[in-house]
């Protein structure tokens, strides 16, 4: 076993900055705004580091699909201790198309390429909130996939793993090599502290195209139109039931 | 001062003794519980948790934490990545690969993208970034708006009175352009990459580092991983120590740092108190048939009363969608304790010469920051062993041309042109291990700098005077206009912003409109428009050195100011859980680091430090 862990990093929009759609409605502004790493792939590499700290794995690799600026991504992921990074580059009209299947794709490819034991990801992204990018990937390479990982533990060549699911916690045990994606409460990830970016200044970030990876971008889907959501209309007190009831056949509910 | 009713005579002695007390660490605990033992009348619930008010050595539960701190050297570093210290930052490295030298310089930032803390009118004169970087519009710099009309108006209730803007006038515009600052403090922070400087966004300076001997050291980062109790979270980490040969201060209108060293080197023994505005800002995209690009319309009066200083600008931007940036400035030596700065802005917007103009558009972004006044008068002395003032945070502003950063920017370049034959000499030449550079501020009374803010100086305490604003103008009039700022008087400011507060009962409250939600917002919709955002489990940063005066003091006198002059929303008063009395509610995750509440605050009580770095507003080009 390599002992090498992929994990994913995705740039998005900053949860708290308020986003506005472009006046042609093909997207929302990114230029200029502030981004962030993904939260749920922040907690991805900080359990592919608590690994390594245990010695479990023996190295850390994020990955990012993005324009030049995705760096600055991968730059964090290995402040908080991975330890290198490949930037997939996608930029321009192929970056807008960029999704869960494509992304896939090149991570299948690489974990090839590198021989990877495990793959860590967010379980979503919160521009897209897709979901979908572990489930693809495991298939593409018909691994094992634990998603919503609450609790992540390596016994042998098997991971033991508890699934967060409507129902409750479902406790699983896959073969490795798998797919794990994070959620919430998996861990609290640390903080890139500055000393720890300096370091990463000198950690290597490999530059690759998709087409290096045999991958084929085109999109299945088209995006037809972005817009706000509707203006919440305000609610209106009623003082009786019998009002409630009028005031509902009114708006022709009842 | 204490009704005497509420409180015995022995604590109002107490109460008497304990605010003379200059407040260093130990007192503030000392003083709150013998405060409250004193005045048992009153339970005051804990409000501040920060360990600049409650150091982390008596406190049990950092017994046995790692507090060892990573250090590293440089040869330069700079607090604050603004046109003043990335001037500086530029500006040395320049020299240094002019001349072939190595020099390392590292620039601390506490907004988490350079920019996006940054928050002006603003209409820039170009001659400082002229001189620092003579192909600015090769390089792509995005100064794209040229100024093609200004227009300057007194407001009344309903009508307009025009003021022609003679040339000579301060307020004349032509030849500047009206720039987003933010994206070009963004531009600045890519060349500054290009000439090698190392930039640190998202790492707030939180402590400056001394030697032995006094001098500065250098500075500290902000440790990280502190629940909001105040005590260690697993996560926690200490900052990082940056040492340097002479650290550059430009942290921008009241920094939380300068602060300190002006009481630790007494720079402001011989200079007035620093006075200030706040200014709110408003992005709108408006309908295209009311845009005007290069237009430039500022106004005084109202809203305001002829006693309060303040105005608005609104700036027609040109860069290819229709984009108006406006807001209201509103002089912090205000007495009316009702005032509140953002409601004026809000109801100014709805007077007939300036509501068309945003009917039909969109509001995109807003923010607020604030602003020196003090101009010459309140320049502070500028060096100290290892370390000097450059930008906003000593304070340069021009304040009738309501332009700063071209002196900024000036000011920072001049420390650069300064520090740089002190650093790269032969033998480092100076008596204390941190370097002192006094040709800086030398270099500066020679500049243009020095001789645009005499010329000034007089302008702003004109106001305050009977008649105000229009005392205020027609001094202007004569002695800028004619006598070019030569008298041979310079007049004093009032004293400090906080003192300035008449206590509530002698002042009648504001009735300000309702919001439209069309052209006038609320105060918490607008806060989410700045994107701002903090680490939650932090402890407020937004600290008290007495958890009980705001009760007692503000609210008891002043009806507690801080909730309407804060721009964000941060200060509430809300009912105690058991009925009687009302405690303060900080919402420090809304602050978006304008400062004003450690200025006005009336008690003096608001220690404004630096939350963890990265956190604060999300500004985009503003």
């Amino acid at each position: 076993m390599s002992g090498r862990v992929l994990v994913g990093v995705k740039r998005v929009i900053d949860y708290a900055v308020k986003i506005r759609v472009k006046p042609d409605n093909t997207g929302v502004v990114t230029d200029g705004v502030k981004h962030s790493m993904n939260p749920f792939c922040e907690i991805a590499v900080e359990e592919a580091v608590k690994l390594k700290e245990k010695k479990l794995i023996k190295e850390v690799v994020a990955v990012s699909c993005g324009p030049q600026q995705s760096q600055e991504t991968i730059r964090t992921a290995l402040a908080m201790g991975a330890d290198r990074g490949i930037h997939v580059d996608v930029s321009g009209k192929d970056y807008e198309n960029l999704g869960p299947l494509q992304v896939s794709k090149i991570l299948a490819a690489l974990a090839k390429q590198e021989d990877a034991q495990l793959i860590l990801l967010g379980k979503q992204a919160i521009d897209d909130d897709c979901n979908q990018t572990g489930q693809m990937t495991a298939a593409l390479l018909d691994w094992p996939q634990g998603t919503f990982a609450s609790e992540v533990s390596l016994e042998g060549d098997k991971i033991n793993l508890v699934r967060e699911i409507d129902g409750g916690l479902e406790h699983i045990k896959i073969n490795t090599p798998a797919v794990i994606t994070a959620d919430l409460r998996l861990n609290t990830p640390r903080y890139a502290t500055l000393p720890n970016i300096m370091k990463a200044k000198k950690k290597k970030i490999a530059t690759v195209k998709p087409a290096d990876l045999g991958v084929d971008l085109t999109s299945r889907l088209e995006v037809l139109k972005v817009e706000e959501p509707p203006q919440r209309q305000a609610g209106m007190k009623v003082e009786t039931v019998e009002d409630l009831v009028v005031k509902l056949k009114e708006a022709g509910r009842v | 001062m204490f009704p005497a009713s509420r409180y015995s005579c022995q604590a109002h002695r107490c109460v008497r003794l304990l605010q003379k007390i200059k407040t260093e660490h130990a007192t503030p605990q000392l003083y709150t519980t013998l405060n409250r033992r004193a005045c048992s009348t009153v339970s005051t619930p804990r409000i501040t948790t920060h360990y600049t008010i409650h150091p982390r050595d008596k406190d049990p539960r950092w017994e046995g934490v790692e507090m060892e701190r990573f250090a590293d050297e440089a040869d330069v570093v700079i607090v604050g990545g603004g046109p003043a210290g990335l001037a500086a930052a530029i500006r040395l490295k320049q020299l240094a690969n002019k001349h072939e030298k190595e020099l390392r310089v590292c620039l601390v930032e506490k907004a988490p993208q350079i920019g996006a803390h940054t928050l002006s009118g603003a209409c820039l004169e170009p001659s400082a970034l002229t001189e620092l970087i003579p192909d600015w519009k090769e390089r792509g710099a995005p100064l794209n708006t040229p100024v093609t009309e200004d227009v300057f108006s007194i407001l009344t209730e309903k009508y307009r009175i025009p003021v022609p803007i003679v040339p000579g006038l301060p307020m004349q515009n032509h030849g500047n352009y009206i720039v987003r600052m933010g994206n070009l403090v963004r531009w600045l922070g890519e060349q500054a990459e290009e000439v090698g400087v190392e930039l640190y966004p998202g790492y707030a300076a939180a402590e400056v580092l001394f030697h032995e001997d006094g001098s500065v050291k250098g500075i500290a980062t902000n440790d990280v991983g502190i629940a909001k109790d105040g005590s260690p979270k697993d996560i926690f980490e200490r900052g990082m120590e940056l040492h340097a040969k002479i650290t550059l201060f430009g942290e921008g209108c009241h920094g939380h740092l300068a602060k300190q060293l002006y009481k630790k080197f007494n720079l402001r023994e011989n200079c007035e108190p620093q006075t200030y505005a706040i200014g709110l800002k408003e992005l709108w995209m408006i309908d295209e048939k009311k845009w005007r690009p290069g237009r430039v319309e500022h106004s005084v009066g109202w809203p305001l009363d002829r006693n309060t200083y303040g105005g608005s600008f609104l700036y027609h931007l040109n860069e290819g969608e229709p984009l108006v940036a406006l807001g209201f400035v509103v002089g912090l030596d205000y007495t009316n304790p009702y005032l509140s700065p953002f409601r004026e802005f809000q109801r100014w917007k709805h007077h007939p010469f300036v509501a068309p103009t945003l009917e039909g558009g969109q509001r995109i972004a807003y923010g607020a920051r604030a602003l020196n006044e003090g101009g010459f008068q309140s320049i502070p002395k500028l060096t100290f062993p290892g370390g000097l003032l450059i930008g906003c945070s000593p304070g340069f502003m021009n304040v009738p041309k309501i332009k700063g950063t071209h002196t900024a920017m000036k000011s920072g370049m001049l420390a650069a042109e300064a520090i740089f034959p002190k650093l790269t000499a032969e033998t480092l030449d100076s008596e204390t291990a941190g370097l002192h550079v006094p040709e800086y501020a030398e270099n500066l009374k020679n500049s243009w700098v020095w001789k645009e803010l005499y010329a000034v100086r007089n302008i702003r305490p004109s106001f305050h005077n009977y008649f105000g604003l229009y005392g205020g103008m027609i001094y202007t009039g004569i002695f800028y206009w004619i006598f070019r700022g030569k008298e041979p008087w310079t007049l004093k400011h009032c004293g400090t912003d906080a003192n300035q507060l008449k206590p509530a009962k002698e002042c009648t409250p504001i009735e300000y409109p309702k919001p439209d939600g069309k052209i006038s917002f609320d105060l918490l919709s607008s806060v989410a428009l700045s994107g701002t955002n903090h680490e939650g489990d932090q402890p407020p940063h937004l600290t008290l050195k007495d958890d009980s005066i705001p009760v007692a003091r503000n609210l008891g006198i002043y009806d507690g100011p801080e909730q309407r002059f804060c721009p964000a929303g941060v200060y509430e008063y809300v009912p105690l859980d058991t009925g009687d009395g009302m405690r303060l509610q900080i919402n420090a995750q809304n602050c978006v680091h304008c400062k004003t509440c450690d200025i006005k605050d009336p008690s003096q009580n608001i220690n404004w430090v630096v939350p963890e770095g990265g956190g604060g507003p999300a500004y985009n080009g503003m």
